[in-house]
């Protein structure tokens, strides 16, 4: 079967992305909207054609979903070592690439109306379409190293998005603090990827991933401080993985992140690039199972928990709506990590990693559609915050509705998407460990209850008087909601557990009717409590949080963990460590150096006197110096 | 070979020529001065060459054929260094050691 045109799927955004770069100013703002999106709208009709003839025509051989690869080689270190370019198809890499490119697309679409009269209007699509190029490139990756590549890309272009308003002093430093505790956890990355290099001798995932293949089967059992080589290399690439997709402890990047424009939140730090470290885990998912009983897959699924329910915790009480939905981001990712980590690898086994990548493709629809929904709100009456906000159901229609869809789905009600994959996670994790279930349910009520505070907050509650009446957003920006809002809703009908499995055979997947009505319940009265709380205005919720006392006040700070790692690195880093070894290289290592040269200088200020330009004063010390000899050689002869 | 004179009162003499030429060459702080200190010392030389042929090895040329053979070196020598002398004495009217001292440091 040929699948190589999905090598234009990546080519055409870099194409579009060196247009609109290098003819930046050349182009009329309008015009360079419609090439991004024209571009855009090529890669997804790309998408959707290989989706269509990989998971319906010739995908399936025997029942089991082939993985095709074409590359060529890039680099070669050793005969077995190299690192090839190239596209691999299998049903995740699939998956994904429809992800991207519909998110992309409708943020594409979105962008033109929502970036308007903005002076780098060209500058921005240019961005986006480099970020989907390497979106793209990820998902698309055969090897590690290629994989390692567009990570950082995808990294850089979430830099450049950050600070895009790169005069406003917070977006710079956002987008530096991005950058910068991601390149760290990348570090990590960078170290697994060497060790698995080191010892299996190969970066392709297709003979990593094999269960009976060389890597797993040979060098499992090497062991270095008690536990496997490549158990400490899953782990140092989870910790890439955990940097990219803001897991707890690296999360902290991803709130900051929300200071770029609202767009690129929806495509990059809500529905593509974060949920790149559960694709990386999913793609090694065979590793991560098979090497020492899944040691390192067990430290996923507890990340992922507790990161769920901190970030969860943490929403409740944030007052921008931007940074609700980041925190809310981080909690169903934590979701996701979690389902991969309780996952099992045979037949109905795999239901966590199907449910993982099930609720990463829901989850892109509808957490897209929130951040748009939250642009929409945010463009209309110009404030993140929800004081500004209150009863805007009445100016915007569209954007009501759809954000009601979209918080229905990610609380978990039926039939939207979001009910299918949490409650696939909910039974594997079930089946699988119980902490871990409990965890997730009541990570769902929580999900429930802050996602309709903030509902309710903006489209209901108190009557805000606002200076210039909002209204609803032009047809580029609601057109975009709208479809996101119909594949929130059919989103959960896709019977994903014939297309992705881990074993790739596909299995038939059951509601598990006790444990969704549970989810459901616990959905209900989370939206209950917010409905009691904030759908008319009240003081109770004040006086809960008056209750709560100081636990509310370190929820609000977040748990002080910025300033946790501002004392860490400015206090103790920079100060005790790195400012005395500074203190030491300036005074004695440069110092040294420096001294040598004083003293040369000095040195030779002092005897220069002795060259005193007069050729006779050379003579002079010629002859004294020839008699000198003459009298030392007569002493030696004449004896 | 003159009789009566021993090779080693020759070569007294030219020593002393020698040391005067050399003794001239560092103390004197004139130009011309100094080039004759030169002439002093290379005449010095050239005496010594003679004797020394017509002493230890009268039957043959070579120490008198050098030393005519320095005598037009030192000529030459000589006309060069008359003629810096007067390019310089045109540049800054001295003669004198202690003017032409700005090749210092």
């Amino acid at each position: 079967m040929n699948l190589s045109y999905t090598i234009l799927i990546p080519l055409i955004p870099l194409v579009v992305f060196l247009l609109l770069g290098i003819f930046n100013k050349k182009i009329k703002p309008g015009i360079s909207g419609y090439i991004g999106v024209l571009g855009l709208t090529a890669s997804a009709i790309l998408s959707f054609l290989a989706g269509y003839q990989y998971f319906f025509v010739n995908g399936k051989v025997d029942g089991i979903y082939q993985t095709f690869v074409q590359k060529t080689v890039w680099m070669k270190f050793t005969e077995t070592l190299q690192i090839d370019m190239g596209v691999l198809v299998d049903p995740i890499s699939i998956m994904m690439i429809i992800v991207v490119s519909i998110v992309s697309l409708m943020v594409h679409i979105y962008s033109r109306g929502y970036m308007k009269g903005d002076d780098g209007y060209t500058k921005f699509f240019a961005f986006l379409s480099l970020f989907s190029f390497s979106m793209f490139g990820l998902v698309l990756s055969t090897n590690l190293f290629q994989i390692y590549i567009f990570w950082e890309l995808v990294g850089v272009s979430s830099y450049l998005l950050i600070g895009y308003y790169y005069t406003k002093p917070s977006a710079v430093a956002a987008a530096k603090k991005a950058f910068i505790v991601t390149r760290f956890a990348d570090l990590g990355f960078l170290i697994g990827i060497l060790i698995i290099g080191y010892y299996t001798g190969t970066y392709d995932f297709e003979s990593l991933n094999n269960p009976e293949g060389n890597a797993i089967v040979n060098w499992a059992s090497t062991s270095f401080m008690g536990l496997s080589v490549l158990t400490w290399a899953l782990i140092l690439i989870f910790m890439g993985g955990a940097g990219k997709s803001a897991m707890f402890p690296l999360h902290i990047w991803l709130p900051d992140a929300m200071e770029g424009p609202t767009p690129v939140s929806a495509l990059i730090h809500a529905a593509t690039m974060v949920v790149a470290g559960v694709y990386l885990v999913a793609r090694l998912f065979p590793m991560y199972y098979f090497v020492e009983d899944g040691f390192a897959l067990n430290i996923v699924a507890f990340v992922g928990a507790f990161s769920s329910l901190f970030a969860a915790i943490i929403a409740i009480t944030q007052t921008d709506i931007k940074r609700v939905l980041a925190f809310s981001t981080m909690s169903q990712i934590g979701y996701m990590m979690l389902a991969l980590g309780v996952s099992g690898y045979d037949g109905h086994e795999g239901v966590g990693y199907m449910a993982s990548m099930f609720h990463l493709f829901t989850h892109a629809m509808f957490k897209a559609l929130l951040f748009l929904c939250a642009g929409s709100v945010i463009h209309a009456v110009h404030s993140n915050y929800l004081k500004d906000m209150g009863g805007l159901r009445k100016y915007m229609p569209i954007t009501n509705i759809t954000f009601l869809i979209a918080a229905l789905a990610i609380a978990g009600i039926p039939p939207f998407a979001g009910f299918w994959s949490k409650d696939e996670i909910l039974v594997a994790a079930f089946e699988h460990n119980k902490l871990i279930y409990y965890v997730g349910v009541f990570v769902a009520g929580l999900t429930a209850f802050y996602m309709f505070r903030i509902y309710f907050g903006i489209f209901w509650g108190k009557e805000t008087k606002y200076e210039q009446t909002p209204h609803e957003s032009p047809i580029s920006m609601t057109f975009p909601l709208i479809v996101l809002a119909f594949l929130s809703i059919v989103g959960g009908f896709i019977p994903f557990s014939e297309f992705i499995t881990p074993d790739r055979a596909g299995f038939e997947a059951h509601l598990n009717y006790p444990l969704a009505a549970i989810a459901v319940t616990v959905g209900l009265i989370g939206i209950m409590l917010a409905w009691i709380f904030y759908k008319n205005e009240n003081d109770l919720s004040d006086k809960f949080a008056k209750a709560f006392g100081s636990f509310y006040k370190w929820t609000y700070d977040k748990f002080y963990f910025d300033e946790i790692y501002l004392f860490v690195t400015k206090k103790i880093l920079f100060k005790r460590v790195s400012a005395p070894i500074a203190k030491f290289d300036k005074k004695y290592v440069d110092g040294t150096m420096v001294g040598i040269g004083n003293t040369t200088v000095a040195t030779s200020e002092k005897i220069k006197g002795i060259q005193s330009g007069r050729v006779q004063d050379y003579a002079f010390a010629f002859i004294a110096g020839v008699v000198v000899i003459a009298l030392v050689f007569i002493y030696l002869w004449t004896n | 070979m003159i009789a009566g004179i021993s090779i080693y009162e020759i070569l007294s003499v030219t020593s002393i020529l020698f040391f005067i030429g050399v003794y001239g060459f560092i103390t004197r702080k004139n130009l011309i001065s100094i080039l004759i200190s030169i002439e002093l010392i290379l005449n010095a030389s050239v005496v010594n060459f003679v004797v020394i042929n017509k002493y230890l090895y009268p039957d043959m040329l070579q120490g008198v054929l050098f030393s005519i053979f320095i005598i037009a070196v030192a000529a030459a020598e000589t006309a060069l260094a008359v003629s810096i002398i007067i390019n310089l004495y045109r540049q800054i009217n001295s003669v004198e050691v202690k003017d032409i001292e700005t090749m210092k440091y």
